[in-house]
């Protein structure tokens, strides 16, 4: 067990003292607050630009309805401008409301492409022109009509409350629990690449730097494999740990050189463009009263633990038997790796594809199968699991680490004395079966 | 006492014997050479020794016990043939890491690292990277980081390889002092001069299973072919006798071989009668190298593979 301790505290301080580490450590969330605040500024200041429109041939029905947005878009009835002349008259776009009425499609010209934003919103702009219309053909008022829109426009929100068996109500944020959950189910994927990776990468620098037999003369195989994996884990955990504090006294600092209201603004009229998603969440992270207060942080933060520690340790092993056959030869690796990398891309794919319906079939069975359970059952906790299949899981989880590192730690035992042979994976799989 | 007792140790794997009924004993303070050529099973024999593979068969008693790698490989020093170091460890870490996983305590250890790096010249070395480093330096840290912990038994894979002779030197007159200070040494190589130079005992092992035993001079002695050299400043009349045979003439020396019972005084009578004057006459002992060769010829150069059943 010492000897284990040795070996443990030898990996990860090397890597901690590492310049790589440190870079990552510190680099990584300043560029990703960079990013999140930066692309929320760029939303802001590209959606500025005011858009005047010509409207030409209007069939009557329009010109009282069609209201523009004092910020953003201008309609102007004038007849003299046509789709030739409208950029020297000091209009950005001419729009024509007499092609086709019978279709209602209707051409607007312009000199730059309008964006598909400015596009939607015009179109908005017609329908809600076109309804007006029609009600006040039926008789009702236009300042009526004013008057309930001005009331009506934004007055109910929905707010979804979960009903536990006890009767307690808890409040949820359906948009906020899908941020975290594919947030740290993201966040499980990389690192277990990386962290993978790294353990791989180790034990074939043992191999190609021909220590390991030194090494296995003083320790075990198994202590000094697990040493790695365990010293590696503790390097991740220390990562994440930094990750974040860093990301808190950022956000917080940038948040007294951010005024409040630009970033709501600018996540309220981007609530379906890509960028504004990115808004938002700058949004979110600033207000942390609002975030704390709806998610469970400490919850999360506990199984996000727990699933990347279990997680790694059910991969780790068997990239450590790959890297334990490899020699020298990097390209042995890929495709020897492909096995283990299969699941937990699938795992990626199955946790992107159905976060909208955590609570599916296919969510269900691969949160409780230990090949993909890390990666999709982070994406369901945001948004409650029940305890049953929580605690299923998490036994899957650890029995099938068990599996694998009794497995990978037979072919890692004979694969790091191997020198010179290619080992395939049917030897492998030979290796881990044979009796000792 | 015997330090190491190999009692039939057998080691298949899936298409070679590798270690076929192998026997031995190591007498404590000696130093023992183990030969044999590429493939003959020298070193899983070794890792058997060191803890690294367990025998399928037979036993292994250490210092009269049977063998237990866990508590015993701290009383082990090994330098595998392929041998290395973590290349990115400053060496003074790596040697001190290395001593720590032998089981020696980090004062104890950080005490001994020190009198070897004064010893070998080594001091300024502590803050460098081992990739810094010549072949011939690692091997000498290499050499350094085996003995450290003072083992019992100290098992040396082709220890000159890659040195320049002054390191050589300095290596081998360690090893004497580590045998004379009690050591045991097992020396595994294929360079037959260095063996004839320091080994006292040797055991010669091809295809697995173990040929030869003994000490140097019993071999040598097993393996005479009553050669012997005559060194005179006048010829001789006639050499036809039933005596010996010439097997090589020179101007000055004569290579005999004694044939039937005879012995060195009738060649000497022989000679005397002539009037010959004889200023050496000495007796030719097979080399180790030749004795080797000897053995091992008619071996097919890589070993075969086959079906264990």
């Amino acid at each position: 067990m010492n000897k284990t301790w040795l070996i443990i505290k030898r990996e990860y301080i090397t890597r901690v003292r590492n310049k790589t580490f440190l870079l990552s450590t510190f680099l990584l969330p300043i560029v990703m607050m960079l990013f999140i605040f930066g692309s929320a500024f760029f939303a802001l200041s590209s959606k500025e630009k005011l858009k005047t429109i010509a409207v030409i041939n209007d069939p009557g029905m329009f010109k009282a309805n069609l209201q523009g947005d004092t910020a953003r878009l201008v309609f102007d009835f004038i007849n003299t401008v046509d789709s030739t002349n409208f950029f020297a008259k000091g209009y950005d776009a001419v729009l024509n409301l007499n092609n086709d009425s019978i279709a209602r499609k209707y051409t607007i010209h312009s000199k730059k492409q309008l964006g598909i934003d400015a596009q939607e919103m015009i179109e908005k702009k017609l329908d809600k022109a076109y309804e007006n219309n029609q009600l006040q053909k039926k008789g009702i008022r236009k300042q009526t009509l004013d008057s309930i829109s001005k009331i009506a426009n934004g007055a109910f929100s929905v707010e979804n409350r979960l009903t536990s068996e006890k009767g307690k109500s808890q409040e949820v944020n359906a948009q906020l629990n899908y941020g975290v959950g594919f947030g740290s189910g993201i966040l499980i994927y990389i690192t277990m690449f990386i962290f993978g990776a790294m353990v791989m990468r180790g034990v074939m620098e043992e191999k190609t730097s021909r220590i390991a037999e030194v090494m296995v003369s003083s320790v075990k195989p198994f202590q000094l494999m697990m040493g790695k994996i365990i010293g590696i884990a503790a390097v991740g955990l220390t990562q994440f740990f930094l990750w974040i504090v860093l990301v808190l006294i950022l956000s917080t600092a940038l948040s007294f050189f951010i005024p409040h209201d630009i970033l709501q603004q600018a996540s309220e009229m981007n609530k379906n463009m890509p960028v504004g998603g990115s808004s938002a969440m700058a949004m979110k992270l600033i207000d942390i009263k609002q975030t704390v207060s709806t998610v469970n942080w400490a919850q999360i933060i506990s199984f996000f633990i727990f699933y990347f520690l279990g997680g790694y340790l059910f991969y780790a092993s068997l990239f450590a038997a790959i890297g334990s056959v490899i020699n020298e030869d990097p390209q042995e690796a890929q495709s020897l790796m492909l096995p283990i990398t299969m699941p937990i891309i699938f795992a990626f794919i199955i946790m992107t594809s159905n976060l909208n319906t955590p609570d599916s079939t296919i969510m269900v069975w691969a949160s409780m199968i230990p090949f993909t359970s890390p990666i999709v059952m982070m994406a369901r906790i945001p948004s409650g699991v029940p305890w049953q299949q929580l605690v299923l899981s998490m036994a899957l989880l650890i029995a099938g680490f068990w599996c694998t590192t009794w497995l990978a730690a037979k072919i890692y035992r004979t694969g790091i004395l191997m020198y010179g042979k290619k080992a395939n994976w049917k030897e492998m799989i030979k290796w881990a079966f044979k009796k000792s | 006492m015997n330090i190491l007792e190999l009692q039939n140790l057998q080691k298949y794997f899936a298409t070679q014997k590798a270690v076929d009924d192998i026997s031995f004993t190591i007498k404590q303070g000696s130093i023992f050479g183990l030969l044999g050529p590429n493939g003959a099973g020298k070193t899983t024999l070794l890792r058997m020794i060191t803890g690294i593979f367990y025998p399928d068969k037979g036993n292994i008693l250490f210092n009269g016990k049977p063998f237990d790698p866990v508590k015993d490989v701290g009383k082990i020093g090994y330098m595998p043939e392929e041998r290395g170091l973590y290349k990115k460890m400053k060496i003074g870490e790596q040697a001190l890491y290395l001593a720590q996983l032998k089981g020696l305590s980090k004062a104890d250890a950080m005490q001994k690292i020190k009198a070897w790096f004064i010893k070998f010249e080594m001091e300024s070395w502590w803050n460098k990277k081992v990739e810094d480093l010549s072949k011939g330096m690692s091997q000498k840290l290499q050499f350094v980081t085996t003995v450290l912990h003072e083992p019992e038994l100290i098992i040396l894979d082709e220890p000159f390889s890659g040195l320049d002779p002054v390191n050589a030197n300095l290596i081998k007159d360690e090893i004497f002092n580590l045998a004379k200070n009690g050591s045991t040494i097992i020396f595994s190589t294929h360079r037959m001069e260095q063996v004839e130079e320091i080994c006292g005992h040797i055991a010669i092992v091809n295809k697995g299973k173990k040929i030869l035993d003994g000490t140097v001079p019993q071999i040598k002695n097993q393996f005479k072919e009553n050669v012997y050299r005559l060194g005179a400043t006048t010829a001789a009349h006639h050499l036809m006798t039933y005596i010996f045979e010439v097997i090589k003439h020179q101007p000055n020396e004569l290579l005999l071989k004694l044939l039937h019972d005879s012995t060195p005084n009738d060649v000497l009578k022989f000679f005397i009668n002539q009037d010959v004057a004889i200023h050496s006459f000495n007796e030719v002992l097979p080399t180790l190298n030749e004795i080797f060769i000897k053995l091992v010829e008619g071996t097919p150069e890589a070993r075969q593979f086959e079906t264990i059943k």
